[in-house]
C-alpha cells in the first residue's frame, strides 16, 4: 500500500498528491512517469513524476480527473493509500544524458499545457540545480486552469503565461507566445513541450519553423506500463516504438501525430459510459438519446 | 472398465455452454476415474516418461501412489520436483512431452499423465495438503525477478535447499503470464495460481510485487543490499507485428494486450474497471497456445472469431488439446492464409482485413514447409477487430540495466542451459527471458536447472 501524505486541489480541475514510495522516490528522475492501481478493480493508469524526494521517500503526482478511475482517486484522502503505486517508468528526460558543458551550451525552452505543466516543472527544477534557467511557457484555456505558477517561477528563468481567453497574462494560445519571442529576437535551440497531444502537434509545427528541436513527452494508452502490452505503440519516424520503455519522449518532429490522436480516442465512447454509470449508478443504462 | 488402451475420458464443460463463461473447461477427474486410469499404467522399471518432463517428476511413482489410493504420498513425490502442479497438469503440452513417451502409447492412447497430475494437485489443495517445507535456513539471500513460472521454480527449489528467496515481481500480482496471460478457463487464477503462489511462499520465500528490477531497484543494488546471487526469469517482453499497413489502427491489440486486459485486469468482468474493446467479429492472427487464448476470450466476450495462420494444421503450434476446444466452442480456423494489410474507415477503426492464400512449399529452418503465398489469391474479410500473436521480442530493460550482461542477437540473455550462468557472475538466467516464448514448463526447467546452479555456485564460494 503507498499512502497519501497531502493532497490538495492545484486549480479547477487539476490536483496534486505526494505519495509514500521509497523505492520509487530513490529512483526517479525527470520525464519518467509511474503507474498507479488505486483498489483491486481499478486500472493501471500512467501518470507522470512531478516531483520526488528520494529522502523523504516521496513521490508527486499531478491528475487532471477524466476517465471514471482518475475521478475516483479524489474519493481518497490524506492517510488513505493507493494499492499499487509502480515505476519509475520510462526513459529519463534526454536532458539528464547532457554533460554540463553541453547543457550550458543550450537555450532551453519548455511549452507547458494545461496538466502538462507538472511535468515540465522537475525538468525545469533539475536545470536550475545545474545553473541553467530555461524559460518557460504556461498556456491553459482560462485563468482557473493555471497553477504551479510561483513554484515555475523559482525555478525559471523567465515565466511566459498565456490564456486562450485571455482571463489572465497573454491571450492566445502557446505557439502565439512562441512567435513573439522569436520576432522579439529571443532564440533557443532545443525545446521540450509537454502537454495535450493537440498542443504537442500544434507547438511542433511552429518551433520547427524556427528549426528549434523539440522533445514531446507521450502519454498514451497502456496497459502494464513495463513492456509487454504494445498498447502504446506510436509511429516515429515510420517506425513503431513503445512510449513505456522507448519513450516517453520522443522527437516531436517525427511523431506521426494524426496517429496518435486516432489512437487516443480508442476508449472514448466505453469510457464515456463508464462515467456516466459512476456518477448516475446502475439507473443509467443508455437509451437517453446522449448517451 | 473401460477400454485399456484407451485414456479414461476427463469430463468437461459442453462446448455450447463454456464458449459463454469463463469458468474452467476442464472439470479434470474424479477419485474412481484417476483410479482407473492410474491402473492403465505399465509402471515400467525404465520409465521413459520421465526423460519426456523437463523437470524429470517421477511420473511413474507418482502414479502408482495413485494406483494405491496413496494421493498425499503422490503429491509428496510430484512436490519433491514441481512447485507447480495443479499448474503443469493443466497447461503442459504432455503430448510432446511425458505422454508423448509413454510405451502405452504406441499400442493405444498414453496414460493421461497431465489429468492425473491435475487429479493429484486439485486433491492436496482441497484437502489443504501443503508440500513439504525446508528443515533449515542456510542463511543465504538470494533475489528472484519475476514470478512467473521460472522465478516460482527457482525460489521454490532454492527454499526447499534452505536459502532465503525473495522475489521481486514488476506487476501488482504475482504469477507472470499464468496470471497476466492463460486464460480464466484454462487455469482459474484465484482457486489455483494465486494458491500454487501460496504454496512458494509457504516453503519461506518473500514476494514482493510492484518492484520493476531495471527500474526500481538494478541488479547491482539487488547485491548491494546483500543478495549473493540474482536469478533472471523476467519473461518475454514487447510483442511482435508483421509489418503491413494498418497495424496501429483503433481494433488492433497485441495478444499480450487483449489477454492482460482480460486476465489480469479482470476486464471481463463488469465490477472491474479496465476497458476490453467490444468487438463483433475479430480475426486473430497466430497458430500458438497465445492465439487460442485470444481466440477463446474474444469469443466469450461475444465476438466471432477467425483464426488465420500461415501454415496447415499439422504445424499448429499449439497444444492439442487447445485446438479441439477451440474448434468445438465455434473458432473458425483459416489455415494457409497470411493478412497483407488490414483496412480502416476515415477514422483509422478497423473494419476488414485483406489476406492471401498460401500454399507449403519445401522445408524451411525449422524443417518444416515453408508457407508461400498464392498468386492472385487476395481476399478481404470483414471485422472489427484484429488480434496479433506473433510472439515476442525481449524486455530491454534489465539488459540495457545490468552492465557485463551478454544478450544474444535477438537481445535474449545469454544463459547456460545447464545451470542458468550468464555472463556475469552471481547472475543466473532462464525462462522466456533466454529462450524467447516459449512453454511455461520449459521455463520451469530452465529455474530448476538455474536453482542447481545458483547451489553450486554458493556452496563454492
Amino acid at each position: 500500500m503507498y499512502r497519501i501524505l497531502e493532497k490538495r486541489q492545484l486549480s479547477s480541475v487539476v490536483y496534486e498528491m505526494v505519495v509514500e514510495a521509497p523505492r520509487l522516490a530513490r529512483h526517479a528522475k525527470p520525464g519518467q512517469f509511474l503507474i498507479v492501481r488505486k483498489d483491486e478493480t481499478a486500472e493501471r493508469i500512467p501518470l507522470t513524476i512531478c516531483d520526488y524526494d528520494a529522502e523523504k521517500g516521496t513521490v508527486t503526482i499531478v491528475f487532471q480527473p477524466v476517465g471514471v478511475s482518475t475521478w475516483k482517486y479524489l474519493e481518497l484522502e490524506e492517510g488513505d493509500s493507493f494499492m499499487d503505486v509502480v515505476g519509475p517508468l520510462g526513459k529519463p528526460s534526454d536532458i539528464l544524458e547532457m554533460s554540463d558543458e553541453e547543457l550550458k551550451s543550450h537555450s532551453f525552452l519548455f511549452v507547458a499545457g494545461g496538466v502538462g505543466t507538472a511535468p515540465v516543472y522537475p525538468q525545469v527544477k533539475w536545470l536550475r540545480k545545474k545553473g541553467i534557467a530555461a524559460d518557460v511557457i504556461i498556456g491553459a484555456r482560462t485563468k482557473d486552469l493555471i497553477f504551479y505558477e510561483d513554484k515555475m517561477r523559482e525555478v525559471a528563468g523567465n515565466v511566459y503565461i498565456t490564456t486562450d481567453d485571455g482571463s489572465y497574462m497573454h491571450k492566445g494560445v502557446v505557439t502565439t507566445v512562441i512567435d513573439e519571442l522569436i520576432a522579439e529576437g529571443k532564440t533557443y535551440d532545443h525545446c521540450v513541450a509537454i502537454g495535450p497531444m493537440i498542443m504537442m502537434k500544434f507547438c511542433c509545427l511552429t518551433t520547427e519553423k524556427y528549426h528549434i528541436p523539440t522533445v514531446v513527452s507521450m502519454n498514451p494508452i497502456m496497459v502494464d506500463g513495463t513492456g509487454m502490452c504494445g498498447a502504446c505503440r506510436l509511429t516515429v519516424g515510420g517506425e513503431v516504438r513503445f512510449a513505456c520503455v522507448d519513450g516517453p519522449e520522443f522527437d516531436g518532429f517525427k511523431i506521426n501525430w494524426a496517429e496518435c490522436l486516432k489512437r487516443s480516442q480508442m476508449y472514448k465512447t466505453i469510457e464515456g459510459q463508464a462515467k456516466l454509470r459512476y456518477e448516475e449508478g446502475k439507473t443509467h443504462e443508455g437509451g437517453c438519446g446522449n448517451c | 472398465m473401460g477400454d485399456v488402451l484407451k485414456k479414461v475420458p476427463v469430463k468437461e464443460q459442453d462446448p455450447k455452454v463454456r464458449a459463454t463463461n469463463f469458468d474452467e473447461v476442464c472439470l479434470g477427474y474424479s477419485e474412481a476415474e484417476a483410479l482407473e486410469e492410474a491402473a492403465r499404467c505399465l509402471n515400467c522399471k525404465n520409465a521413459k516418461c520421465i526423460s519426456g518432463c523437463p523437470v524429470n517428476i517421477r511420473i511413474n511413482d507418482f502414479i502408482a501412489c495413485v494406483k494405491e489410493g496413496d494421493f498425499g504420498k503422490a503429491y509428496q513425490i510430484i512436490s519433491e520436483d514441481s512447485s507447480l502442479p495443479a499448474v503443469c497438469g493443466r497447461v503442459c503440452p504432455q503430448e510432446k512431452q511425458c505422454e508423448g513417451k509413454c510405451i502405452r502409447g504406441i499400442k493405444g492412447e498414453a496414460i493421461s499423465i497431465g489429468k492425473l497430475e491435475r487429479f493429484v494437485a486439485d486433491w492436496a489443495r482441497e484437502k489443504g495438503i501443503k508440500p513439504a517445507s525446508p528443515d533449515q535456513k542456510n542463511g543465504h539471500k538470494v533475489a528472484v525477478v519475476g514470478s512467473g513460472p521460472a522465478g516460482l521454480t527457482c525460489a521454490g527449489d532454492l527454499a526447499r535447499k534452505g536459502y532465503d528467496v525473495t522475489i521481486f515481481e514488476a506487476l501488482h500480482k504475482a504469477g507472470g503470464v499464468l496470471t497476466y496471460g492463460i486464460p480464466e478457463f484454462r487455469l482459474p487464477k484465484d482457486e489455483v495460481v494465486a494458491k500454487e503462489v501460496k504454496n512458494v511462499e509457504g516453503l519461506g520465500v518473500k514476494i514482493e510485487t510492484d518492484v520493476i528490477v531495471g527500474r526500481t531497484e538494478s541488479v547491482d543494488e539487488l547485491f548491494e543490499e546483500g543478495f549473493e546471487a540474482v536469478f533472471i526469469g523476467s519473461g518475454a517482453g514487447l510483442p511482435m507485428f508483421m509489418g503491413i499497413p494498418g497495424e496501429n489502427a483503433n481494433g488492433v491489440f497485441s495478444a499480450n494486450e487483449y489477454l492482460t486486459r482480460s486476465n489480469l485486469m479482470k476486464a471481463f468482468r463488469s465490477d472491474y474497471d479496465t476497458p476490453i474493446f467490444p468487438a463483433k467479429k475479430v480475426v486473430v492472427v497466430g497458430g500458438g497456445n497465445v492465439a487460442m487464448d485470444a481466440a477463446r476470450t474474444a469469443l466469450r466476450m461475444g465476438a466471432e472469431v477467425h483464426l488465420v495462420y500461415r501454415r496447415s494444421e499439422a504445424e499448429l503450434p499449439a497444444r492439442a488439446e487447445e485446438v479441439h476446444h477451440a474448434k468445438e466452442e465455434g473458432i473458425l480456423f483459416d489455415l494457409l492464409t497470411n493478412p497483407t494489410e488490414i483496412l480502416t474507415d476515415e477514422n483509422d477503426n478497423v473494419t476488414g482485413i485483406r489476406c492471401i492464400r498460401m500454399e507449403l512449399g519445401e522445408p524451411d529452418a525449422s524443417g518444416r514447409r515453408r508457407p508461400v503465398p498464392i498468386e492472385g489469391s487476395e481476399f478481404e474479410m470483414e471485422c472489427d477487430a484484429v488480434i496479433m500473436s506473433l510472439g515476442t521480442s525481449p524486455n530491454p530493460l534489465i539488459s540495457s540495466t545490468t552492465e557485463g550482461l551478454d544478450v544474444n542477437r535477438k537481445k535474449c540473455i545469454v544463459a547456460s542451459e545447464e545451470d542458468g550462468k550468464t555472463s556475469r557472475e552471481g547472475v543466473f538466467a532462464g525462462g522466456d527471458a533466454v529462450t524467447g516464448a516459449a512453454t511455461v514448463i520449459l521455463a520451469m526447467g530452465a529455474g530448476k536447472a538455474a536453482a542447481r546452479g545458483i547451489d553450486e555456485y554458493l556452496r563454492n564460494k
